[in-house]
């Protein structure tokens, strides 16, 4: 099954039960599978996310958006509606702030330690007017860029700002920018990487959806900056309102004048495309985005060559995450001195976070580099929604897992590092004790399973034997010695696999086990005797995840 | 210039663009590889090559990282040599345990691997559900369930053939190579040339095999079965012995034959001979017709015959140009229709109870003798077609000791041959057997050339071209006179694409083209001995040019027993008897699937 493209999660407690909330959850299922959406959308059973007297209630995340009161009848047209066209049905939203939508995820209260970089125009401005973008020092940054500053000055400031890549690994922008900078090209591009495949992460969609006109000024600094005159955004494929978005900002900014031939009366041009996902979470790797966008199947180059050199089209390419491009044309405005004012000293600048899992309020939010995972948890957040903390997973599935004893370490790049974990592209998901790690471990697992892209030997059959082992452990029969074997796969993806998506189970698996050994070792059963290799076809049912 | 690296704390020094596989090489340290296969493909994904290199954040794969000034690498630290072994480890986990009834048992490269790693145990059970065996094709078997993805086939059929028959198909755990949009090889346009059986590095694609046919008919009593050996089969047959490429073993091959209890022991060589005159003769026609009485229906240049996986890749590719191909029957063929004819009214023996056997380097070669022209003599022409490969397997399931056999001598008639014939078995090789009887017909006098050798079509350069001016004619020929014949030889059909590419747009004059459908020739068949790399071609090649070097007789023209068969059978070159038997001719076609 592909990963869905939709949750919707509703609360069968005491309370919503007596009200239908079982029938409501099979006419979603029905409806869903009426619409042929069986395989996108999931529909899942939780227990309460807080409100009550609401009657049966159901969130749909990633969109970040609660109905109330539902009948039968308005399950329909939800799944008609907004499942099936994007339009959120107003009227059944829950009359509460909580949790966000574009709008309300950018209320002050949530983001009141941060001055907001990326999202301050979200929910404050509408997306589809150029007007209103400029009004709010829109596009002043290119403007001064191309006619008070040299291309070398734009890549100068924006490393200065010390500005890290938002797609998960943290890579210095201005660093990447002064690669691709000097290669001598006839072509070069510019592409915003917005096919944000983690599962639980929306915060591009969001910037997106809520400011692309903010998007489309950092990729033409971009191009400024490097000397292309091209810029592709590719864009996850069911993304369809943030393709309308950027697509219609697009357009806007071209009758403008901001984008096209000689933009600002220099002879600086540039002009952007949108080109749509393949729908692989391993398209989301630059070279395999390239190679996807080239037509082909979407599988990772091998590197060297790197994109700065011979990317799309053999080109000079360079490939940055939609935050990343968002954040920059507030540091070219307002300088490096001024980004460095945010965040910490190796972080600078303000995070988007997506927060799901057991929040109360689970959403987007922008805060500072540097804040602790409790203070989000608890100030932005909202607290627990039920239960007490067990674990975090930071930057999507193939990030690691975080024990309580985290909680407290600051949220950058390099505080993270120093502990030995890793920050990732901005997915937070909060786990109560009620989750079992092995289960969770599980889901992790059959992620990777699914987006393995099969070209190379140890991700492919590695991912196989992991995904087994981890399936035994959640039955709880594994063999001896599964364990010691499943973090000698893992270290041996990590430096073997051929790309990241490869390199990466190991994250979730081995923090996992760094907090929660004795949790797993119990589902270790010491009767169990590993079959003897032959050539047997063993159980399938009980073998195969 | 030089590059210096330190390699397991040897200092090296490689030219500027090497791997660090290849420098590695060069010290003397082995790395284990699979994927990579030099000229082939070289994706860096098997992950069997993988080694530490200073500041690396991961392991890098050998074959395809450039070696670079003052580069530290580690190439049995720890950490590479687990994740090699891990990595073959995994490839096991997920392969089939048939050792002992595998058709590679033995020459297995993952059982090397695995052997060499010192892998005791794998520790993941086997849960792939079996793939069905597609056995759709004439010439080739394909046991999915054996595949490692290493994907040369893969690139050996696309870059070096430029068929692209085969392409992953899935994601993660469920890669195949598929082929085509269907699940059996005979849907997908697919030129049979065994190239990708060559290059596999397990049992997961082979050549079908015929050996337990041949064993009934050798077994029965009723029939007499007769053996014919391809040009290249001599040069390379030792190998599945332990011999070194390019030794040249005829006179052993022989005497193994007559011990399996072949009637006779004949040679394709003979009809290689008469190929020569035949096709020479079908040359020279088209271009009187062409040169002399200005017919504009005549098709010039005429592309030779005698590899089928080309003749299969015209009829898929290229239908506008099967004119253009000569009409000679391939010399398996023309062997087969004489055999039944010729050779049985000689003997006295009702030809149903003739059974013509093939030696061939070749997989195509099995579909040819199956295709619906192949029965001049009014049965199947040739009824069995073994790979060298298969020969190799069943002089060993005979329990003969190859290496200590004495040299035997072909049957005559059609055991006899010349230099000429020999020579069919690299590219270039047709080419030269042609002209130096061609330009002796026209002019009366031998071929002027150093040991009669067509220097600018020999050699593994893809595609090569030649030009020949007559000078003297007989007066036959004189509409010769002056003209500069030009041809040209390729082999690997992405070479044969590009001359037909050439012709198609009329921007090649050329006047005859030799194509050979595998790379070097029938000497790099897909039958052959594995692995055939460009040194073993050059090998294979050399004993070939020494075979026809040592002969009597160089020129096809020359052979008595050519001469017999025209004074007894045939009559003329191109006459009745020659078009019926010897010669055939081609059509469009499609897949299976789609037909
Ligand atoms: C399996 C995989 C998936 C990825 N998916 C994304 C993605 O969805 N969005 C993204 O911006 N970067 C993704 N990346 C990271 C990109 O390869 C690349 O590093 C990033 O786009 C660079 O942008 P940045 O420097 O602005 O962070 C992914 C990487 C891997 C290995
Ligand atoms: S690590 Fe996985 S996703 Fe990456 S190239 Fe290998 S098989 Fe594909
Ligand atoms: S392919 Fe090799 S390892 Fe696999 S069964 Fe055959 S001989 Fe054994
Ligand atoms: S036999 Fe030749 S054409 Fe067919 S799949 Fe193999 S390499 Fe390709
Ligand atoms: S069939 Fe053989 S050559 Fe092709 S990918 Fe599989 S193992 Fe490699």
């Amino acid at each position: 099954m592909a990963t869905p493209r939709l949750y919707v999660m509703i609360p069968t407690d005491a309370d919503t039960v007596v009200v239908g909330a079982r029938e409501i959850k099979s006419r979603f299922s029905s409806e869903i599978g009426a619409q042929g959406l069986s395989d996108q959308i999931k529909v899942i059973e939780t227990g309460s996310f807080g409100p009550s007297n609401a009657g049966v209630i159901a969130a749909v995340q990633p969109d970040g958006v609660v109905y109330g009161n539902l009948t039968p009848e308005s399950v329909g047209e939800i799944v008609r509606e907004h499942f099936c066209k994007g339009r959120i049905c107003g009227r059944f939203l829950l009359p509460r702030e909580y949790p966000p939508t574009v709008e309300q995820a950018t209320d002050a209260r949530h983001t009141q330690a941060a001055g907001r970089i990326v999202l301050d125009n979200c929910g404050r401005i509408d997306p589809d007017s150029i007007e209103e973008y400029i009004a709010t020092d829109g596009y002043e940054a290119l403007g001064r860029a191309l006619t008070e500053m040299t291309p070398p000055q734009v890549v100068e400031t924006v490393r200065e700002a010390g500005l890290r890549g938002r797609g998960g690994a943290g890579f210095p922008t201005g660093l990447k920018w002064s690669f691709c900078a000097p290669v001598q090209a006839d072509r070069k591009f510019v592409i915003c990487n917005a096919d944000e495949g983690e599962p639980g992460t929306f915060k591009d969609r969001l910037i997106m959806e809520g400011d692309p006109h903010k998007v489309i000024e950092g990729m033409a600094l971009c191009g400024y900056a490097i000397g292309a005159s091209e810029g592709y955004v590719y864009i996850r494929g069911e993304y369809r309102l943030s393709v309308e978005r950027m697509r219609k900002a697009i357009e806007d900014a071209r009758a403008m004048g901001l984008l096209g031939k000689g933009i600002f009366g220099t002879d600086f041009d540039f002009d952007i495309e949108i080109k749509l996902g393949a729908g692989a979470y391993v398209c989301g790797e630059e070279t395999a985005l390239i190679e996807s966008m080239e037509g082909r199947r979407g599988v990772p180059r091998l590197k060297p060559p790197f994109p700065a050199s011979c990317g799309y089209l053999g080109k000079p390419t360079n490939v940055n995450n939609v935050e990343t491009l968002a954040t920059v044309p507030a540091i070219v405005r307002n300088g490096a001195a001024w980004f460095r004012g945010f965040g910490t000293e190796n972080t600078p600048g303000t995070k988007v976070y997506t927060i799901i899992g057991h929040v109360r309020r689970p959403g987007l939010i922008e805060v500072s580099a540097g804040v602790t995972l409790r203070e989000i948890i608890d100030e932005y957040a909202g607290g627990m929604s039920s239960g007490t903390f067990k674990m975090a997973q930071l930057g999507g599935t193939a990030g690691d897992v975080l024990g309580p004893e985290m909680l407290d370490v600051p949220m950058d790049y390099d505080a993270m590092q120093k502990v030995g974990h890793v920050l990732g592209s901005g997915a937070i998901l909060v786990m109560n004790q009620t989750v079992e790690v092995a289960d969770f471990l599980d889901s992790c697992m059959r992620f990777f399973r699914h987006e393995s892209c099969g070209s190379c030997n140890p991700c492919r059959n590695g991912l196989q034997v992991l995904g087994e082992i981890v399936g035994r452990l959640k039955k709880k029969n594994a063999y001896p010695g599964d364990i010691e074997l499943m973090e000698e796969v893992c270290m041996t993806l990590k430096s073997a696999a051929f790309c990241p998506l490869g390199q990466s189970p190991a994250s979730p698996l081995m923090s996992a086990l760094r907090y929660f050994r004795p949790e797993l070792a119990a589902a270790v059963d010491p009767r169990r005797e590993r079959p003897r290799t032959q050539r047997v076809r063993l159980d399938l049912v009980e073998l195969a995840v | 210039m030089a590059i210096k690296l330190t390699i397991d704390n040897q200092p090296v020094s490689v030219a500027d663009g090497a791997t660090v596989l290849e420098a590695a090489q060069a010290t003397g340290i082995k790395i284990p590889t699979l994927c990579h296969l030099d000229g082939v493909s070289s994706p860096g994904s098997c992950r069997v090559c993988l080694v530490e290199i200073e500041g690396a954040r991961t392991l890098q794969p050998s074959c395809v990282t450039a070696a670079s000034e003052g580069m530290v690498v580690k190439t049995t630290s720890k950490t590479a040599r687990q994740a090699r072994k891990l990595s073959v480890e995994l490839m096991l986990a997920n392969h089939p345990w048939d050792c002992n009834a595998c058709v590679r048992n033995g020459e297995c490269d993952l059982q090397k691997l695995a052997q060499d790693m010192g892998i005791a145990e794998v520790r993941f059970p086997y849960v792939k559900p079996a793939t069905p065996i597609d056995q759709s094709t004439d010439a080739l078997v394909r046991d999915m369930d054996k595949c490692v993805l290493c994907r040369r086939c893969i690139g050996v059929c696309q870059d070096v053939q430029g068929v692209g028959t085969l392409a992953p198909r899935n994601r993660g755990f469920d890669t195949i190579v598929g082929s085509g949009a269907g699940d059996n090889l005979c849907d997908a346009i697919c030129v049979q040339c065994g190239q990708c059986s060559a290059v596999c590095p397990v049992g997961a694609i082979y050549e079908k095999d015929s050996i337990e046919d041949v064993w009934g008919a050798l077994d029965d009593p009723s029939k007499h079965v007769v053996v014919q050996t391809a040009p290249a089969i001599r040069a390379a047959l030792g190998e599945c012995f332990g011999l070194e490429p390019g030794t040249c073993v005829t006179g052993k091959m022989v005497t193994a034959l007559r011990r399996l209890g072949f009637a006779k022991v004949f040679d394709t060589n003979f009809t290689a001979d008469l190929t020569i005159i035949e096709e020479g003769h079908e040359f020279l026609t088209r271009l009187k017709k062409a040169l002399a009485d200005g017919d504009a229906s005549v098709k010039l240049p005429m592309f030779t015959s005698c590899s089928p996986g080309w003749i299969n890749y015209m009829e898929y590719f290229y239908p506008n140009l099967i004119p253009n191909i000569s009409t000679c029957k391939s010399p398996q063929q023309m062997f087969g229709a004489l055999a039944k004819t010729y050779y049985a009214e000689k003997q006295g023996i009702d030809p149903k109870d003739v059974v013509v056997v093939s030696i061939m380097p070749c997989t195509a070669k099995k579909f040819e003798c199956e295709r619906d022209e192949m029965n001049a003599s009014g049965f199947q022409d040739v009824d069995y077609v073994l790979t060298t490969r298969e020969l190799g397997r069943m002089i060993k399931q005979a329990g003969i000791d190859f290496l200590s056999l004495s040299d035997g001598e072909q049957d005559s008639p059609m055991g006899m041959s010349t230099g000429a014939a020999d020579i069919f078995a690299n590219t270039g090789g047709v080419m030269e057997a042609a002209i130096r009887t061609v330009y002796e017909v026209v002019t009366g006098r031998e071929l002027p050339m150093d040991r009669l050798h067509v220097a600018p079509v020999q050699g593994l350069q893809g595609l090569k071209e030649a030009e020949l001016t007559f000078q003297n004619c007989l007066d036959d020929w004189k509409f010769l006179e002056g003209v500069t014949a030009k041809v040209a030889v390729a082999h690997g059909l992405a070479n044969a694409r590009k001359v037909c590419e050439m012709v198609a747009s009329g921007e090649a004059d050329y006047h005859f083209v030799e194509v050979m459908c595998c790379p070097g020739g029938c000497i790099g068949g897909g039958g052959q001995p594995r692995l055939t790399s460009n040194d073993v071609r050059n090998a294979r090649i050399k004993a070939i040019y020494a075979e026809d070097e040592g002969r009597p007789m160089r020129k096809s023209h020359e052979n008595p027993a050519i001469t017999q068969l025209y004074k007894d059978f045939l009559g003329q070159p191109l006459g009745h008897k020659s078009h019926e038997l010897l010669h055939t001719g081609y059509a469009a076609k499609q897949p299976a699937a789609t037909s």
